[in-house]
């Protein structure tokens, strides 16, 4: 487990990692992400992480060293899509039983092994630890060494146990084994200038297909993709590319900035959602390949691609905008890269009234409120109740949020949209922008919901759920507004920092004991903002509003 | 009677069975106000839930005790305990059911123990219903921890009751086993209502899986049985289990309450069913309804104008073993050859299926069995899609999970109406595939020199 904990340590020090600048050195040593609470925690395990970001390796089998619960509860939950191989979705597993637990699994885990190269030949194999044969101290990278050698096929060992964290750090951790392992083991038979790896694309619904034939077009090469509709061997030459680009998320930030420190590949973190975006990645990808070597006029030719396809989607949108004329959205999503929809869903003519900002920094309310108006909602965190109250106050048409809270909108009777992993739509580069924008119509448009808004015929008119549910936090408001004890206990519970679990009142206790006038000084002592950095500024709000000596003495 | 063997292979491949603890946290959910609550790793919960979510599309209360990996050395004390407090302050639960997981299993932590602490610690806690039952993922399967669970519900939350004391005659206890879907619940519910009878469901997931829109916005499930309930089943005059798992839970209820029971392997097909009304005809003492009646001639009918195309299929079918019973018993007594058998646990009612032998296996055991065997239909859950692309023969999506389908919660096996419905289905699925991909050609009957059919007939 040494070496485990060595390349856990290893993760978290990724400079690469904007937020990790912002930690202290005993911070970065906790980790990247907040400690999980019992009881009050939600997302997957290290495991569920490593496997998500290999399993769209397509020729490659993924064998699952445990009990049941980590590959039977989960296999084949991903809509990854594949133009060749389906290996990948074949589930392989030890199901380890109690005389395993007892003897231990290495024996069954090598004979495992053994049978899938025989019944299935795949190019290579993937073995994932989980808690159970961590505890007991199956040695996996042992027995895939030991496999390796007698059978003379990549058996990979992927170390990612789900005691160890969360999912975002299981991602990081598969990266660790493919950089292990696999990249730069074997060679391609050529190369040429115009060839990319791309880092951290998962081909969900089959989605990086909308954007593929437009690098075709441009004869750019995708030697190697990370890891949607992936092959094997692909993966194992990548280190022959040009250059890199590392989509959207930062699942595999570690994969990206390694391989630029050991091929010299340099990388840029960009993103296909949206037309802005799109256009600006298919940019930065002629960019980097023209100084790495490719001839000039590939820029000439990327920005003809781009000037037909934005007046092509642009000309599409055209259609929508009578339709969704005083047409309002809520947006709920976790993270930044909803802004290049953003412009999208404005340039059709609907209009954002609020958006979730829970990890937002204060660059982005800024853009927000540039993009928005200055009176737009901004959602910091929510129960499922409050945004309800949310799209009701905000008098939204349409949610577009992730699966998690589809429910609330749905139990509603409002329209909503899946803009998240989960959704069976391919809404990726220019033609995508066009799909989600038929989507969001046929959603709004169904004439469903006015059947479904009419109170049942027993019901008194105006009188059902949703208005009690309103009428109860109404009530509950009331009350709190005429108990000021209660009014104050409230006001000082509010979460300030969501990483670290840090209430206001914690933060002004803070501030009046020690007479702390700087956010750094705040998080010294309370740990506020010691996490994704994105509550720096409502803690300068805090400061700006504290009395004045506090505020004399920080100048 | 059919030979029950064990695969011999040491890598499962697509597997058909799932795990023992989020057996144990579904039956959690059919109590109203509960938390499931699994002792393990962040992981253990989320796949479990989210393969609740996508089978019934619906939020589903789930919850965990986020061990790291120096707390699942250390002993999971704090872990529970925390978890405990969290959610009984913030989702103001009725009822926490705790499972076990392989992780706190493999290092042994005594939660019993853990409990009693917490509850001396947390006077607010002293009396609230906390149940836990062990259920290691590294051993059984998913039929097995709903069976440990309920059985353990009735263990902690049925009121003893003296011997002698009054019951009341109208109260019929009900344990259903886990194969029956929130609307087969409900299908048992009005049948039994219809004999004037009341009777009291446990768990009940017609309450919190149905898909019903709740009054309010709850973090926990949003309806089932009410643990005040659970406590007064003790006083019903007779408990009604259904499939052999709940054989367990039927014997405790007895135990500690005195409540006879009566167990009902089956409730699909014309005899079962015939069985089920008789007998609460009898503990009724009230004449079958006219609706029962029709029914039944509705279901006779059903089975003549369905045979054809079911008698003779070959079956492949893969399921926990009280389905696995159920729904190839019927099949067989349809016609039907129950081919290849796959199931996932030990079960007494295995080797009475009818056919050669039944395996503890895989899905792609039963796809190879399948293959060789020559089979024409396959039953088992979603997970069967990837095996029935490649067999090319009808497929019919039966248990948990079905993801890739809408209206899992609502199908129907049980009752004379249930089976009506599902043979209808099943035929259906035959006839369209005869349709599409078993059209006679000019060849099709032609024969070779050496007198043997090139194709051989595909008419059934």
């Amino acid at each position: 487990m040494s070496s485990l904990s060595a390349t856990i340590q290893d993760v978290f020090n990724e400079p690469g990692c904007g937020k990790n600048a912002n930690k202290t050195e005993a911070e970065r040593k906790k980790g990247c992400t907040k400690q999980l609470q019992p009881g009050g925690a939600a997302g997957g395990c290290a495991f569920d992480g490593a496997k998500i970001a290999l399993q769209p390796f397509t020729d490659v089998a993924h064998l699952v060293h445990g009990p049941i619960a980590c590959e039977g509860n989960s296999w084949d939950n991903r809509g990854s899509a594949s133009s060749g191989s389906d290996l990948w979705r074949r589930s392989f597993t030890t199901d380890m039983n109690e005389t395993d637990i007892v003897f231990g699994g290495e024996k069954r885990l090598y004979k495992a092994i053994k049978e899938v190269i025989e019944k299935y030949d795949p190019p290579a194999i993937f073995v994932y630890q989980t808690c159970v044969p961590a505890m007991i101290g199956d040695d996996i990278n042992a027995v895939c060494k030991a496999a390796a050698t007698k059978f003379g096929k990549p058996v990979i060992p992927v170390n990612s146990p789900g005691f160890v964290g969360p999912k975002n750090l299981g991602n990081k951790l598969a990266g660790e084994a493919l950089l292990d392992h696999v990249i730069g083991t074997e060679e391609p038979d050529y190369t040429t200038p115009y060839d990319i790896n791309i880092i951290g694309e998962y081909n969900l619904s089959g989605e990086f297909w909308q954007v593929k034939p437009l690098l075709d077009e441009l004869g750019i090469r995708i030697l190697s993709c990370i890891s949607g509709d992936g092959k094997y061997r692909e993966l194992a030459y990548s280190h022959r590319a040009r250059a890199a680009m590392m989509v959207c998320s930062k699942a595999m930030i570690n994969v990206a900035r390694k391989m630029e420190e050991r091929y010299g590949i340099p990388y840029f973190e960009g993103s296909f959602y949206g037309i802005q975006d799109s256009s600006d990645s298919l940019r930065e990808i002629a960019r980097l390949l023209i100084e790495r070597g490719a001839p000039a006029e590939l820029m000439d030719r990327t920005e003809a691609v781009i000037a037909r396809e934005e007046a092509k989607a642009w000309a599409a949108i055209e259609r929508f905008k009578p339709r969704f004329k005083d047409k309002k959205v809520l947006l709920i999503t976790g993270g930044v890269k909803s802004w290049s929809v953003v412009a999208a869903l404005q340039e059709a003519g609907l209009e954002i009234v609020g958006t979730s900002v829970k990890k937002s920094t204060k660059e982005d309310k800024e853009r927000i409120k540039e993009l928005m108006g200055q009176d737009a909602h901004m959602i910091e965190d929510m129960t499922p109740r409050e945004m309800y109250k949310m799209l009701k106050d905000a008098r939204a048409d349409i949610m577009l949020s992730g699966g998690k809270s589809q429910f609330v909108a749905l139990k509603a009777a409002m329209p909503w949209l899946d803009i998240n992993q989960e959704r069976s739509h391919a809404y990726m580069g220019y033609i995508g922008m066009v799909t989600l924008m038929e989507q969001i119509e046929k959603a709004l448009y169904n004439p469903m919901w006015a059947q479904l808004r009419r109170p049942a015929p027993w019901d008194e008119a105006g009188i059902n759920w949703q208005t009690k549910a309103m009428a109860q936090m109404d009530a509950q408001a009331a009350e709190i507004a005429a108990d000021p004890v209660r009014a104050e206990e409230t006001r000082r519970a509010r979460k300030i920092c969501h990483c670290k679990t840090v209430d206001l009142g914690t933060i002004e206790d803070a501030i009046a004991a020690h007479g702390l006038s700087t956010v750094d000084a705040v998080k010294e002592h309370t740990n506020a903002s010691g996490g994704c950095g994105a509550c720096k500024g409502r803690i300068e709000d805090i400061l700006a509003a504290q009395p004045a000596p506090v505020l004399q003495a920080a100048e | 009677m059919a030979i029950v063997t064990t695969s011999k292979k040491a890598c499962s491949v697509n597997p058909l069975k799932m795990s023992q603890p989020i057996g144990g946290s579904f039956a959690f959910m059919g109590l109203r106000g509960a938390m499931p609550l699994l002792h393990g790793s962040q992981g253990c919960t989320s796949f479990g839930l989210t393969l609740f979510v996508r089978h019934f599309k619906e939020a589903v209360p789930m919850q965990t005790t986020a061990m790291s990996e120096v707390a699942t050395v250390l002993g999971g004390y704090e872990n529970v305990e925390q978890a405990i407090l969290n959610i009984y302050n913030r989702t103001k639960p009725e009822i926490i059911g705790i499972n076990s997981t392989g992780v706190t299993e493999t290092k042994g932590d005594d939660v019993e123990g853990f409990i009693r602490l917490i509850r001396q610690k947390h006077p607010q806690l002293e009396k609230f219903p906390l149940v836990y039952v062990a259920t290691p993922d590294f051993k059984d399967a998913f039929q097995d921890g709903w069976e440990k669970t309920v059985a353990r519900m009735v263990e902690v939350l049925v009121d003893p009751v003296e011997a002698g004391a009054a019951r009341d005659a109208a109260r019929v206890n009900v344990l259903p086993g886990c194969h029956l879907t929130p609307g087969d619940l409900d299908e048992l519910r009005t049948i039994i209502e219809d004999f004037g009878l009341k009777p009291s469901f446990l768990p009940d997931l017609a309450g919190s899986l149905d898909g019903h829109i709740p009054d309010e916005f709850t973090p926990t499930t949003i309806g089932g049985i009410g643990v005040d309930e659970i406590a007064t089943m003790g006083k019903a005059a007779w408990t009604i289990a259904i499939g052999a798992q709940m054989r367990r839970a039927a014997e405790a209820m007895q135990q500690k309450a005195g409540v006879p029971f009566r167990l009902f392997e089956r409730l699909c097909g014309l005899a079962p069913n015939d069985e089920f009304i008789a007998f609460l005809s009898e503990i009724s003492g009230r004449p079958v309804p006219a609706k029962y009646r029709r029914q039944r001639g509705q279901l006779a009918d059903a089975m003549l104008d369905t045979h054809f195309h079911i008698g003779g299929r070959k079956l492949a079918i893969g399921a926990e073993p009280d389905l696995l019973f159920d729904l190839s018993s019927m099949l067989h007594e349809m016609g039907a050859e129950v081919a290849a058998a796959v199931t996932t646990t030990a079960s007494p009612v295995l080797e009475r299926i009818k056919t050669q032998e039944v395996l503890i296996g895989d899905l792609e055991d039963l796809e190879e069995l399948a293959k060789a065997r020559d089979c024409d239909l396959l039953i088992t859950h979603s997970h069967g899609r990837q095996a029935a692309s490649r067999l090319k023969i009808p497929f019919y999506r039966a248990g948990f999970p079905m993801f890739d389908r809408l209206g899992a919660g609502h199908q129907l096996s049980v009752g004379y109406r249930g089976t009506r419905g599902l043979i209808f289905d099943l035929a259906n699925l035959v006839i369209a595939d005869r349709e599409a991909n078993h059209q006679p050609t000019p060849d099709t009957w032609r024969t070779t020199d050496s007198g043997l059919q090139v194709v051989p007939p595909q008419l059934h």
